[in-house]
């Protein structure tokens, strides 16, 4: 392929995140990927990642102050693939009540709320393995492409995406009796509230799933 | 139900995996990335990794030789030793850590866990703690790699850790590590109530000694190193003998 027909994937950078181990899988994956805070790159950029852990309060500001929101949202509007990782995936929502109320890219309709009262022995957050179910719409041919029901995955996370339209919930997990939305899908955008970069097997494979809906 | 999660620890002192008895008499075992990979195609869960020297010697772990093991695995790696400064945790992340365990420099600095908490997220910064018992319930937090006294009562020190925000406890029992004894019991017994998800370590000498403290102490997740170092069980027999037990693990 000439080089000029090369996707441009851009991880966005906004702050304290563990970039390098996301840059590796997709790497891994043979994708090429650049790391960027530049609002113009991420303008051009043919698909773009918004990796994150941390507070959405100090996400958002981290967004803000490298004049990343405008771009992020115009960039949603073109319906190129987006993929929201964790916090980069709740930062996708209009809400996020967490340490107060704060207003997110207000890409997906919905707010981040904390988990509910769990059964015991269920700590927050809910950290290590989960596994993820259909909600209705077909798998085939989406992020999840050949993805077995019930496949692991991992997660480290206290608060939990509720879209207000429930079509955009593509899979949920279950955490201490409490069903929650794992995966949001609006048309080309996903968030994933677990890490594919550190979910094995399987994770590699969801990411070989993305940079296929790139490539389509 | 809760998947518990079975994590192997990679004991690092220069280019090698090393392992010993009551954290003393160091022996080699292996590479860290040849190992590392093993465990990660063996199912491990996480894998812990710490440059035991570190501290002691007051100077950072190889963040190159870090960087070569992270590129392999694609599961958490919670990387620890001589980690003592925001910087030292931002190049760890760098390099390719998920999570970094503080121990010896928090135990003379413990506001520094919680401005790493503020910077990082609890998610990511884990209270590391070596304990060694000196009397009944009554556990001593260590430093440098197992070798220095502090006079902390170890359990104390954890609730006061978990207060400045870390995420997750990792403990060692000193008078288990490398015994391949079973794990200490009481020690587990003596954090079940620890808010933050507590991982145990130290004595693994069989699947059924893992089965034995997750039913009796339902910690969160269980460490092992000698165990899988020298062959006697792979993670993979461990977690398909809890599963059989009703032990929830994640099998592929």
């Amino acid at each position: 392929m000439p080089a000029h027909n090369k996707k441009l994937v851009a991880i966005v950078d906004y702050g304290v995140n563990n970039l390098h181990s996301l840059a590796k899988a997709f790497t891994r994956c043979k994708c090429e990927v650049i790391i960027t805070e530049d609002p113009a790159t991420v303008a051009t950029a043919d698909a773009i990642v918004l990796p994150g852990t941390g507070a959405f309060q100090a996400g958002m500001n981290g967004l803000k102050t490298r004049g990343l929101i405008d771009s992020i949202r115009a960039f949603a509007d073109t319906e190129k693939p987006i993929l929201g990782i964790c916090l980069g995936a709740q930062l996708l929502l209009n809400t996020g009540n967490e340490f107060g109320s704060f207003p997110g890219l207000g890409i997906i309709d919905g707010s981040v709320d904390s988990f509910p009262t769990l059964k015991p022995g269920h700590k927050v957050p809910h950290f290590g393995w989960n596994g993820i179910l259909s909600k209705g719409s077909p798998w085939n041919g989406s992020l999840l492409d050949s993805i077995r029901e019930k496949s692991y995955v991992y997660f480290v996370h206290s608060f939990i995406m509720n879209p207000k339209n429930k079509k955009y919930i593509f899979a949920t997990s279950e955490y201490g009796g409490y069903e929650f939305c794992s995966v949001m899908r609006k048309n080309n955008i996903y968030g994933c509230q677990f890490h594919p970069e550190k979910s094995g097997i399987v994770g590699l494979k969801i990411i070989k799933n993305f940079i296929k809906i790139i490539q389509a | 139900m809760k998947n518990i999660r079975i994590i192997p620890r990679l004991d690092i002192k220069g280019p090698n995996v090393v392992k010993g008895i009551h954290t003393e008499g160091l022996r080699v075992v292996g590479e860290p990335i040849k190992l590392a990979e093993k465990y990660y195609r063996d199912g491990a869960d996480e894998i812990v990794y710490m440059d035991i020297v570190a501290s002691l010697y007051q100077r950072n772990l190889d963040f190159d030789l870090l960087r070569s093991v992270a590129s392999e695995i694609f599961i958490p790696l919670t990387v620890g030793g001589g980690i003592r400064s925001i910087h030292d945790i931002n190049n760890a992340l760098r390099a390719g850590a998920d999570k970094v365990a503080i121990n010896t420099y928090a135990l003379g600095h413990p506001e520094f866990l919680k401005e790493a908490v503020r910077t990082f997220g609890a998610q990511c910064i884990v209270l590391s703690v070596e304990a060694k018992k000196i009397n009944p319930n009554s556990w001593e937090a260590y430093t440098d790699g197992g070798r220095e006294k502090t006079g902390i009562n170890a359990v104390d020190w954890i609730h006061q850790a978990v207060s400045q925000g870390v995420g997750e406890v990792f403990i060692t029992s000193i008078d288990a590590d490398g015994t391949r004894k079973g794990f200490d019991r009481e020690l587990a017994q003596a954090v079940s109530s620890v808010a933050v998800p507590v991982i145990i370590h130290g004595g693994a000498n069989s699947p059924s000694s893992f089965l034995d403290i997750l039913r009796d102490c339902k910690p969160d997740a269980v460490a092992a190193s000698s165990i899988f170092h020298y062959g006697v069980a792979t993670i993979k027999q461990v977690k398909k003998y809890l599963a059989k037990n009703n032990i929830s693990v994640r099998l592929k």
